[in-house]
């Protein structure tokens, strides 16, 4: 928390955008994606076609909004101030996702740590058990789960952590890059992580494909396998944004957007890019390894 | 650079927009609080109705009304929108009101990320209320009916209405949320040269300590309930002991959401009360440090206490003693802030307007909330007090008399600010009044009906606690009834009556005093410079 | 125990009053009036502790009711000093002090600090600890086990050492719940079959469910405890007086959550050894009538009997259900289909497997481990001609045996 005033220079003015009509929108949006999704989870109701409605309409705003913003920047209508907004904003934002991702790290802490060895160990407190024959080990799909074979740490996943942390390099060079005016560096160093990235996720989507055919590992796998969809799930979810978020990026240096100066978008989504990479790397050790 | 080219237009130049698309597109601060406030107020309503039916459902021993079913919707839907459509959204109203002009900022820091938090509270609020006006007219198995905290198993056997909350309470997080990023942002970026952090009103202490634990804990709750869905749905075990998973997992995760919570509806309140204290008592605040530290003192061991909502549910002793010793600290920064609210009165002027009157109240009564909540702490004791009404008694002493009447201080307080006009000091006085009796009148039988032996949830009783929850229920009806000289008397103010000044309080000190009432729709576009 | 104290107490009065030589007949007014008093005293506080705990725990909350009310007088005496002397109305100067510096401040901060201290983590905080202990202490010289399963909406009483066990269902009249018949004394908090515990004995209670989570709660006993399904909790009791003790489910587990009453008898110990052996009896007889053949007469009584304190709160009286949360079984496809595969099997979702198996993630339970032989034999039977259904056939108690 610093104690300087908020702003430096008395008498400037701050970027008030005209009345919008996006957010209303983007609110109608997902309230039809979310009452499409209850009916599809229910079997009632044209809930497939509710969903894609409300995703059209999501799209339409994000493309309209993110545009607005866009043309915003490029007319300069942002300057240090408006841009240490968004920087806390970012950081803030980032915050609450990590605070999202630590919810299902509680949960596989909690399983590992208290129920399944509370399952297991009834006989010895209690002196009677409502699962006798289990032994609370880790891994396990609990008492009463399929039959699977948890997911090794060092095939796939290891190579995943090197892809990651790589792209975590990648784009590291390209804001050098930038904050030195090479642009063809830029360039190539966020084509080098969009592409880790989509290879990331290829390998991932085979991984599931395997986990799924071949170890007998689902969602339904008890413990195991719910907080491993769960987290490799909600982290495969958000490399796919910072993908396409990187896409943009990439699209927008391309077409000469950003400069040393400024180019909050840019850093913007390369913190978010290594936030991904840190929630894997915390995922590597206690889903895949210990 | 100048200013015309990267100012576009020039807000004086911007074109008026009347009506609803005024409301549907503004990025204007003061108009989106007022759309919170007014949601807030209706909402208010809409929960209140729900519990007074079930009140009347309590007047008698037998089942009258309805049955157990839609009881166990009602309560469950009362708290939720109570609590994140009544509450939450009235202290959101009075961040976006008031913080820009209490700190000399031109706008919120993100105008329309603002708008859209507030439109994504109509599309939740919908959800959340749909499948129980459905099943009103006999349409589906209604709303969720485990009560507002969706307590695993229970909701993974409930139906369709248990969706409904859930999707519900993701939208509600997210506008939380970025109700929250952007008051951080606000109050980081856009003080006023020379208003440092220690100058900053305390109203915008409490709320960004509020704004962090937002960020803190709601993405945990969303989580929590992401989990439930897909044990629902999606074939997961996390709270099923088949699969390995534990049913009081799901505890742990909402509780760490639903104990910083509870401060995350008084904190803006606590912020508001040595505002309204100095004001009447024509004196400084007292201890304006003291404040600061208790409430970051506050948020800070409110993320660490939440397993006293279920000692029963078995826990190591060791677990046990903890967690009722850091619960009972939370009283110690809040005995500082008590000290403090009546260390500003001390040796003041005071007179009695109404919102001092419902500040003193609000003393009182949360007095009362937190000292119950002291010994509701003692795990031995809270045995025979957890999950009967001394419970329900606790927590409407805190949420009613803190929650309710807090923003109701706030309201008297900034009312004249916001519209320019004074409201009425008799109805206003009545609507005190009548509020503290029927209040008292309703909630101290529960403690009575806890001690005895009341379970929470039940929709019919023994015979023994007849004659309290009949005083209870007529207690709830003139209390419900009061709030309509509330709603009336802002309405005649919203219409017009006697012109408000810009300071309305003859010894209000701040910022927000120094505008016009009502500040001009455009309001510090030159920033004040803080000496 | 508490009335009784009362009344020793008064009579130590009276011997007090004796000494004073005060007229009898102010004596005798005085004791008509006291013990009302004193009756009176317990609605507004926890009702008479008869165990150990219950007494430790009414013994806290005395205290601790006492320290609050001592706070929150002197904190608001202060405030109200204040308001009545320091009012504009009466021409009081406002001072302009913002708060002590230095020394003096961190002064005032630390008084109400250190008092809080002392109250939180000494007077409350000390008792506070020897009584957690003292709950949670189950098992030293535990002199028998009581397991208690909690069930939408009963409790099943278990005592594994005997062998005995048995479900313990509401007994007041739906009647007098929709008010059509005047309401008895115990009104919901009445079951068929109480629990009965001996006097004098540590007894130590198992929790768990089937389904939901459930609270066992007596408030005489200061025990409240929730039953979780998939595992085990524990509690104690000492009860120290026989007696009927009352209580309820306490943790909201669905339509029916008000409609779980707890009751137990309390009784010396060889009246309920004496209960024990009766039980006992009662079950191998049951058990025996697994092994005959029963007639579809016989099945069907059994089976109205146990469908309606089992299966009715459910899936209604009439066998309607409350659909969509509670199927009907009148014309269910499930009842109306086969029994049995052609190898005398059960088949997936047919009606013997679902009353056996129950069906996960719903409120239908395995009814197996609760229900006998001859109960699940005949209450399928009775299913399956009831209601309209008129399948004809019927399963034995045997057969029933032969599948679990
Ligand atoms: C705004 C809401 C709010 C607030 C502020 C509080 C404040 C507190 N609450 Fe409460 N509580 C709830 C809302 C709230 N609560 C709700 C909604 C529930 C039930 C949820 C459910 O189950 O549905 C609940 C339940 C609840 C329980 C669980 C009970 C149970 O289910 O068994 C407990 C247990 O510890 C508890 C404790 C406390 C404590 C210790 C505080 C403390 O913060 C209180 C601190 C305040 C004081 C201690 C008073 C201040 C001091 C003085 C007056 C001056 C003394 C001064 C000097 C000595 C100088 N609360
Ligand atoms: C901010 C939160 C908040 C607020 C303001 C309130 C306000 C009130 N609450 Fe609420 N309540 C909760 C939060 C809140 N409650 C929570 C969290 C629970 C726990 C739920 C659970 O168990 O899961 C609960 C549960 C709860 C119960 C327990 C139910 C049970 O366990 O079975 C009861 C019972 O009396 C109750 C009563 C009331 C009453 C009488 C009011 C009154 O203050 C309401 C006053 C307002 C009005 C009445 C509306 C205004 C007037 C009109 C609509 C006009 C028309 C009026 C007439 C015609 C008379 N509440
Ligand atoms: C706590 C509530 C509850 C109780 C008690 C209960 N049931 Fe059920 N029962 C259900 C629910 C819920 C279903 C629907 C399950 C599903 O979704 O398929 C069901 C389904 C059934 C079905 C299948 C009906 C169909 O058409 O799907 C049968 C048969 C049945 N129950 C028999 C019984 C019997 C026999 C008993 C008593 C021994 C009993 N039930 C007690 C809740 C209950
Ligand atoms: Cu069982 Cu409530
Ligand atoms: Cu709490």
């Amino acid at each position: 928390m610093s104690s300087s005033p908020g702003h430096a220079v008395p008498g400037e003015h701050y970027f008030v955008p005209q009345p919008s009509l996006y957010p209303v929108i983007l609110s109608a949006g997902m309230f039809l994606l979310a009452f499409g999704f209850i009916q599809v989870i229910n079997n009632f109701g044209p809930g497939k076609w509710v969903m894609l409605g409300g995703t059209a309409v999501i799209l339409y705003v994000l493309f309209g909004w993110f545009g607005r913003v866009i043309s915003e920047s490029q007319s300069g209508a942002y300057r240090d101030w408006e841009d240490r907004s968004f920087r806390y904003g970012m950081i803030w934002f980032i915050a609450t996702e990590v605070m999202f991702f630590a919810a299902f790290f509680g949960a596989l802490f909690y399983v590992r740590v208290i129920s399944v060895p509370t399952l297991g160990d009834m006989m010895a407190t209690h002196g009677t058990s409502l699962w006798p024959e289990f032994a609370g080990t880790w891994p396990t799909s609990g008492p009463k789960g399929p039959a699977f074979t948890p997911m090794g740490a060092w095939g796939i996943p290891a190579l995943n952590t090197a892809l990651l942390l790589s792209s975590g390099a990648t784009v590291t060079w390209a804001h050098w890059s930038l904050l030195r005016n090479r642009r063809r560096q830029l360039a190539l160093g966020l084509l080098a992580t969009v592409v880790l990235g989509s290879v990331f996720l290829g390998f991932q989507a085979y991984e599931y494909h395997h986990a799924y055919n071949e170890l007998g590992l689902t969602m339904g796998a008890g413990a195991y396998g719910a907080t491993f969809f769960m987290l490799t799930g909600f982290h495969g979810f958000h490399v796919t944004l910072g993908t396409i978020m990187l896409i943009v990026i990439l699209l927008r240096c391309l077409s000469g957007h950003f400069s040393a100066e400024r180019h909050f978008a840019f850093e913007a989504v390369a913190w978010y890019w290594h936030f991904v990479d840190v929630v894997w790397l915390v995922l590597f050790v206690f889903v895949y390894w210990v | 650079m100048s200013i015309a080219t990267t100012h576009p237009g020039g807000h004086a130049a911007e074109p008026y927009q009347g009506g609803l698309r005024r409301w549907l597109t503004t990025t204007n601060h003061k108009d989106i609080g007022t759309m919170y406030m007014m949601f807030s107020l209706i909402m208010f309503f809409v929960g209140g109705l729900m519990i007074l039916a079930v009140r009347a459902e309590l007047f008698q021993p037998g089942l009258q009304l309805m049955k157990p079913e839609f009881f166990n919707q009602l309560i469950g839907i009362h708290a939720l929108v109570m609590i994140f459509a009544a509450l939450m959204p009235a202290a959101t109203g009075f961040a976006n009101w008031m913080i820009p002009l209490m700190i000399g900022a031109p706008d919120m820091a993100l105008p329309r990320l603002n708008n859209w938090g507030f439109w994504l509270l109509p599309p939740a609020a919908i959800l959340l209320t749909l499948p129980f006006t459905l099943a009103l007219f006999g349409i589906g198995d209604g709303a969720l009916a485990t009560g507002w905290t969706f307590y695993a198993p229970l909701s993974v056997q409930g139906g369709m209405g248990v969706d409904f909350a859930i999707l519900a309470v993701h939208i509600l997080g997210i506008s939380s949320i970025m109700g929250s990023i952007n008051i951080i942002v606000t109050i980081f970026n856009m003080r006023a040269p020379g208003m440092t952090m220690m100058k900053l009103p305390l109203f915008a202490w409490g709320w960004l300590i509020t704004a962090f634990l937002l960020i803190a804990t709601l993405p945990v709750l969303a989580g929590a309930v992401t989990m439930l869905l897909t044990d629902r749905h999606f074939g997961t075990h996390f709270f099923d002991a088949a699969g390995g998973g534990d049913p009081i997992l799901f505890q742990h995760l909402f509780w760490f959401f639903g104990h910083p919570e509870v401060y995350i509806l008084l904190l803006p309140v606590w912020g508001l009360m040595p505002h309204v204290l100095a004001t009447f008592s024509r004196k400084p605040t007292y201890g304006y440090k003291a404040q600061v530290y208790s409430f970051i003192a506050i948020g800070l061991l409110s993320v660490v206490v939440w397993a006293h909502h279920f000692f029963t549910a078995g826990m190591p002793v060791p677990a046990l003693i903890y967690f009722m010793f850091s619960t009972m600290a939370i009283s110690l920064p809040l005995a500082v802030l008590f000290f403090c609210w009546i260390a500003t009165m001390w040796k003041g002027a005071m007179s009695f307007e109404t919102p001092m009157l419902f500040a003193i109240g609000f003393i009182v009564l949360f007095g009362i909330a937190g000292l119950t909540g002291l010994i509701l702490a003692d795990v031995a004791a809270d045995a025979q007090y957890h999950h009967s009404y001394f419970v329900v008694a606790h927590f409407h002493y805190a949420l009613f008399a803190g929650g309710i009447m807090g923003v109701m201080t706030g309201v008297y307080y900034w009312l004249p600010k916001w519209t320019g006009h004074m409201y009425c000091e008799k109805l206003g006085k009545l609507h005190f009044w009548l509020t503290v009796f029927s209040f008292n009148l309703t909630f101290i039988p529960q403690f009575f009906l806890g001690l005895a032996g009341m379970p929470r949830r039940i929709p019919d009783y023994a015979l023994q606690f007849a004659e309290f929850n009949a005083i209870s229920t007529v207690g709830a009806f003139i209390l419900g009834l009061s709030q309509l000289i509330f709603a009336w008397n802002i309405w005649i103010t919203v219409r017009g009556g006697k012109k408000a000044e810009g300071r309305v309080w003859e010894s209000a000190e701040g910022l927000e005093w120094e505008l016009s009432s009502p500040p001009p729709h455009h309001s510090w576009e030159t920033q004040p410079v803080i000496k | 125990m508490a009335c009784r104290m009362q009344i020793s107490r008064h009579s130590r009065w009276r011997r007090a009053f004796d000494g004073f030589g005060l007229p009898p007949r102010f004596l005798t007014l005085a004791l008509l009036g006291l013990p009302g008093l004193a009756s009176a005293a317990y609605n507004f506080n926890f009702p008479e502790p008869v165990t150990p705990i219950a007494r430790e725990t009414l013994h806290i909350h005395n205290e601790f009711m006492l320290i609050i009310t001592i706070l929150f007088v002197v904190v608001f005496a202060i405030m109200i000093y204040s308001m009545i002397k320091h009012r504009k109305s009466v021409g009081h100067q406002p001072a302009r002090f913002s708060g002590p510096k230095g020394a003096t401040q961190w002064f005032w901060a630390l008084i109400p600090f250190a008092i809080l201290l002392f109250i939180d983590f000494v007077l409350m905080g000390i008792p506070a600890v020897k009584a957690i202990i003292n709950m949670e202490d189950t098992q030293t010289r535990a002199d028998m086990v009581l397991k208690v399963t909690g069930m939408q909406w009963k409790w099943q009483y278990e005592y594994p050492e005997a062998g005995v066990k048995f479900i313990s269902t509401l007994s007041t009249p739906r009647d007098q719940i929709s008010n059509a018949e005047a309401k008895g004394e115990h009104y919901l908090l009445e079951v068929d079959k109480p629990v009965v515990l001996p006097v004098g004995k540590k007894v130590r209670i198992l929790l768990t469910s089937t389904d939901v989570i459930h609270t066992w709660w007596v408030p005489q006993f200061g025990v409240k405890r929730d039953a979780i399904p998939g595992f085990l909790r524990e509690t104690w009791v000492l009860i120290e007086k026989p007696g009927t003790y009352r209580g309820q489910c306490a943790e909201l587990c669905g339509k029916d959550h008000g409609f779980m009453p707890v009751v137990v008898h309390a009784v010396p110990e060889p009246e309920y050894l004496a209960w024990l052996e009766a039980q006992k009896a009662e079950a191998t007889a049951a058990a025996g009538g697994a092994d005959r053949a029963w007639s579809s007469e016989e099945l069907m009584t059994e089976g109205k009997a146990v469908y309606e304190k089992v299966c009715a709160a459910c899936h209604q009286p009439d066998g309607k259900g409350l659909p969509p949360a509670f199927p009907g079984l009148a014309g269910s496809k499930i009842v109306n289909g086969p029994l049995l595969d052609m190898n005398g099997k059960v088949i997936k979702d047919s009606h013997v497997d679902r009353v056996m198996h129950g069906k996960a993630g719903t409120a239908m339970q395995a009814f197996s481990a609760s229900l006998s032989d001859v109960e699940l034999a005949a209450v399928i039977t009775y299913e399956r001609n009831s209601f309209g259904n008129s399948k004809g056939d019927m399963i034995q108690p045997a057969q029933i045996k032969a599948l679990r």
